[in-house]
């Protein structure tokens, strides 16, 4: 390695290439909004441009190394996990020594004692433990995530947070995920194009076996591994929960499915297909991977500096029927409980008006059209039709004045048979 | 994106500190609020809330005025992940009871709550199924094989088992809650 020199935007041989890419705006780019302008783009990734990686494994060290590469110099990163000697393959940051350390701070330091003039804040911990008030200080964020449920969360939370008044709460999402030679970019942008929860319908469903099955008859090496997890672990152990990064809750269970096996004839239960089934393993490919974080990267560089159009909105690439890739537009789907048909609607009610009054204003007001509303705040429930033990507990809110339920400026939730999901209404005081 | 940068920055120069968080509701909490607010249950399946601001941990009574069960009442603890309606709900009995699909941990064999669970299902579905459960219990599906095998080869005794079971009795050793109501 040379000695580590600072960085010259102007004309230093580290931004010959970027330089170059910024002189010119794409050929099909038009912004009226919005002129080309190389010096100022320049200086915002430089200066202004935040991003976010959420994720530091196998996406994530590839995404990491590009933004650096990019010319980004603000880039924070969160991930939950360790480091594990699986991973060394193709998680190129990390090396034998790393092995049981925090993936984000190791990947951070890497880069930064490679690429002059970046700095990488590390996070370890989990998505779920930081508010909108932390993901909205970004400009940007991407996801190489290796979850659906980590995926929904942060969708439904940047759609969440971004409030139409307020341009600080904005945040695009840029989502990578790979599955063996399989992988997608898609950007995410609230307000404007489909989110996460539009495209759930596309997941493949996980295939369960009937759980009898598993308990009588069970006919694969994943049957008895699911067994000894499903079954045996809670019986034997009744309140320890099981921790599948424990080897020891590993090994076992790889034992139990082992003598289970025996039983039944089967063969083919190892340690690592116990691993795989219980942790749900898909297999990684590096040069996916590569693909989908150039992709990402790609679309970050263009979103934050204006010299392309971005894609709209959804690329998948399918490495193992060639090099093809297919682009398209995913569309918003209506009734999306994140960012579809939930419609908020304004209300404005007197301070002294009952919780009943409120509800049978709201019953005519023509946009909403209710037949038997249950109304709650924040997932508390303010007043329920049914079952009868929640319109027990809560009818005595009907005869409650409306100021003493909520405040001015408060959102609640309305269900009601006739609504495809649910209307938000904001209440606000005459 | 840089138009909207500059918005952003004027937002937060005028933004004074410490505005509050506003928290909403999540996804499956809005499902679960719809899911409970539309149940019609029969009078045999009854829910309680030990907290009644959480709807997604709660508990469910079925009690079956026919069949094999009639007489008992049967609870379960009812469990909506985050993941609703895309997972299904996680369902338990919280007794010891002898039925051909229900283990003695409390496991039930019930394919809409597993491999036959689709998101355009509902807790109501969900409340519908344990109570079929009662009234035909499945020797297909064994989860209790010694269950299964009695009902399907000596139903005569598999009932005096139930009653047996239902009073907290034994059955072939093992000991089972008494499930009768009071």
């Amino acid at each position: 390695m040379a000695a580590v020199e600072a960085p010259d935007y102007a004309s230093g041989p580290r931004w010959r290439d970027l330089n170059r890419i910024f002189q010119r705006e794409g050929g099909f780019h038009k912004d009226d909004d919005e002129p080309y302008n190389p010096e100022a783009q320049r200086e915002f990734i430089k200066n202004k441009g935040k991003i976010l990686v959420i994720g530091a494994g196998g996406l994530g060290c590839e995404i990491l190394k590009n933004l650096a590469l990019s010319g980004f110099t603000d880039i924070h990163v969160i991930d939950m996990d360790t480091i594990d000697i699986s991973n060394l393959n193709r998680q190129f940051l990390f090396r034998a020594s790393d092995v049981g350390k925090p993936k984000a701070s190791v990947a951070a330091s890497f880069i930064m004692s490679r690429v002059p003039g970046v700095t990488i804040t590390p996070h370890y911990g989990a998505i779920q433990d930081k508010d909108t008030s932390y993901y909205s200080q970004f400009t940007l964020i991407i996801c190489g995530l290796d979850s659906v449920e980590a995926r929904r969360w942060i969708n439904a939370t940047l759609f969440s947070m971004s409030d139409p008044n307020e341009p600080d709460t904005f945040v695009p999402l840029i989502d990578g995920g790979t599955e063996g030679f399989k992988g997608q970019s898609r950007i995410i942008i609230p307000g404007l194009s489909s989110c996460y929860e539009c495209s759930l319908d596309m997941l493949t469903p996980q295939t369960a076996v009937p759980i009898c099955t598993l308990a009588s008859i069970p006919r694969q090496p994943a049957h008895c591994i699911e067994w000894a997890s499903l079954l045996e672990w809670p019986r034997v152990f009744e309140d320890k929960k099981l921790d599948t990064d424990d080897p020891e809750h590993i090994s076992w269970l790889y034992e139990t499915a082992l003598q289970r096996a025996r039983e039944f004839n089967i063969t083919g239960v190892t340690y690592q297909l116990t691993q795989g089934v219980v942790k749900n393993i898909i297999p990684a490919i590096a040069s996916t991977n590569a693909i989908i974080a150039a992709s990402c990267c790609n679309e970050a560089l263009k979103l934050m500096t204006n010299m392309h159009n971005y894609i709209d909105n959804y690329m998948m690439y399918t490495g193992d029927e060639g090099v093809y890739t297919h682009t398209f537009q995913h569309e918003k789907k209506e009734g999306c409980p994140v960012c579809g048909e939930k419609k908020t609607t304004m209300m404005e009610v007197e301070a002294e008006w009952t919780l009943q009054e409120l509800i049978d204003k709201l019953k005519e007001k023509p946009d909403v059209q209710l037949k038997r509303p249950t109304i709650t705040k924040n997932g508390k429930g303010l007043f329920y039709q049914a079952p009868v033990q929640l319109f027990e507990s809560t009818k005595a809110n009907l005869e409650k004045k409306v100021n003493e339920l909520m405040q001015s400026g408060d959102v609640i939730d309305v269900t009601d048979p006739g609504l495809p999901f649910s209307v938000s209404v904001e209440i606000i005081f005459k | 994106m840089l138009g909207i940068l500059k918005r952003r920055e004027q937002q937060a120069a005028n933004k004074t500190e410490g505005t509050a968080k506003k928290t909403r509701a999540t996804a499956a909490q809005l499902r679960a609020q719809r899911d409970i607010s539309e149940l019609s249950l029969p009078s045999t399946i009854s829910l309680t809330f030990p907290d009644p601001d959480d709807i997604l941990h709660f508990e469910a009574t079925i009690t079956p005025d026919d069949g094999y069960y009639k007489g008992g009442v049967f609870r379960f603890n009812v469990n909506v992940g985050p993941q609703y309606p895309h997972e299904p709900p996680k369902v338990k009995c919280t007794q010891k009871i002898y039925h051909p699909n229900i283990d003695l941990e409390g496991n039930v064999c019930l394919n809409i709550l597993r491999e036959d669970w689709k998101p355009v299902l509902s807790l109501h579905s969900v409340f519908i199924g344990l109570q079929l459960l009662f009234l035909e219990p499945n020797p297909g599906d064994p989860l209790n094989k010694e269950a299964a095998e009695d009902l399907r080869n000596h139903p005569s005794a598999f009932a005096k088992n139930v009653k047996n079971s239902m009073m907290g009795g034994y059955v072939k050793s093992v000991s089972f809650d008494n499930v009768l109501k009071n």
